[in-house]
């Protein structure tokens, strides 16, 4: 991690903020290998798996990206919520954990490994009312673009991002809050 | 769902929007005083002779510490609720209104008779003090613990008894216009009561209210 990776990233956020939707892909990869490298190093014991604090820190970062100060340095910010998930996941588990902040700066990136277990984010989105949970699961899992997603279930590319939004939403409050399951 | 899943879909909704936490907090802001300026007017009102008042020393002296705590903890919330910001210039800037309390009750011991200090401390209107900051304070608090759950604090229990801080600068502000006891023994004493009052709320609402 540099300062390079800070300018880049700080520029990539600004511009998904401004609407460039390739800008914020191009973010939200780089910053998933970021938090994976970071949460791995940090679950050294079993019982929380790194790609599901990943994943929600991924949300997060994505439901609370107005609270980011664009004149402000995006690594810490960054950290500090993973770091808040992190520590979140192990209290939800009945473990405490400490985290040097410090620790960070050895942080390098790692790739995504496909492993077989359930994830909380399923969990999650089965839990979601019908029309938000088919419209995540379209443009999520099933890779569609808005228009396509639109098409697939005969409702206008407005209903689609409203549903989408709202899923979103809808999930990183549950993981706010601890749920994970249906109610 | 693959993290990278997850990402085509947050990639799908980089264009929503929402207004940034530092516009939102003055707005927020703004909202809280008309609140308690209404809450105020319609209960108890400032005191009749206010002008006259507003030339003495003590009397605007109540309004220099609310007023520099409101302001304080109105710097040190905004960055408890931002994730990876700096909070040790504001948490050290969190100790003006207390040092500026302190002195002013270390001048009062100076200035008058041992033999009032019970007197002025215990004052005429401690019960209206400690329901009335509360009262003003509640509106406020809850504005600032639903803009802590907009926001992102990482210590959410801290954020939310700062919020009880800010509350109740902002509500003892405009309590201190409506009340008779002036001595800075008084404010020590009750307006600290009351300010905690709001804190140890807003530090409950922090602990079940804002999580995210």
């Amino acid at each position: 991690m540099s300062g390079k990776d800070e300018a880049e990233l700080s520029r990539l956020l600004r511009a998904a903020i401004a609407g460039d939707e390739k800008a914020y892909a191009d973010f939200l990869h780089r910053i998933a290998a970021l938090v994976r490298g970071f949460v791995r190093r940090k679950i050294v014991q079993g019982g929380v798996d790194p790609e599901d604090v990943v994943q929600e820190t991924l949300l997060a970062i994505h439901v609370k990206r107005h609270t980011w100060r664009q004149d402000a340095p995006v690594l810490p910010w960054i950290y500090a919520i993973a770091r808040f998930k992190l520590i979140d996941a192990f209290r939800r588990r009945g473990r405490r954990i400490e985290i040097d902040v410090d620790e960070i700066a050895e942080t390098f990136a790692e790739p995504e490994t496909e492993t077989v277990s359930e994830r909380d984010i399923n969990r999650a989105l089965d839990g979601l009312p019908p029309a938000q949970r088919s419209v995540v699961s379209a443009v999520s899992v099933e890779g569609r673009s808005i228009g396509e997603t639109a098409a697939k279930f005969g409702i206008s590319e407005t209903a689609v991002r409203v549903s989408l939004h709202r899923g979103l939403a809808a999930i990183a409050k549950r993981f706010g809050q601890g749920r994970f399951g249906r109610e | 769902m693959r993290t990278e899943d997850l990402i085509k879909a947050l990639d799908a909704d980089a264009s929503s929007k929402a207004m940034p936490l530092r516009s939102a907090w003055w707005l927020a802001a703004g909202a809280a005083i008309v609140i308690a300026a209404v809450v105020f007017l319609l209960t108890i009102g400032p005191r009749p002779d206010f002008m006259v008042a507003a030339h003495t020393m003590r009397f605007l002296s109540k309004f220099v510490f609310t007023i520099v705590l409101a302001v304080t903890a109105f710097g040190l919330i905004r960055a408890l609720s931002t994730p990876g910001a700096s909070t040790a210039r504001a948490v050290a800037w969190m100790a003006a209104a207390p040092l500026l309390v302190a002195v002013a009750v270390v001048l009062e011991l100076l200035m008058v008779p041992e033999a009032l200090w019970g007197t002025r401390m215990i004052g005429s209107n401690m019960m209206i003090c400690m329901g009335f900051i509360p009262l003003i304070g509640i509106g406020p608090l809850a504005i600032f613990l639903w803009m802590l759950r907009y926001g992102a604090p990482t210590r959410p229990v801290l954020a939310g008894a700062v919020a009880g801080l800010l509350a109740g600068g902002l509500a003892a502000t405009f309590y201190a216009a409506h009340c008779f006891d002036d001595s800075p023994l008084f404010v020590a004493t009750w307006y600290t009561i009351a300010i905690a009052i709001l804190a140890l709320l807003g530090a409950l609402g922090g602990r079940f209210f804002v999580r995210w």
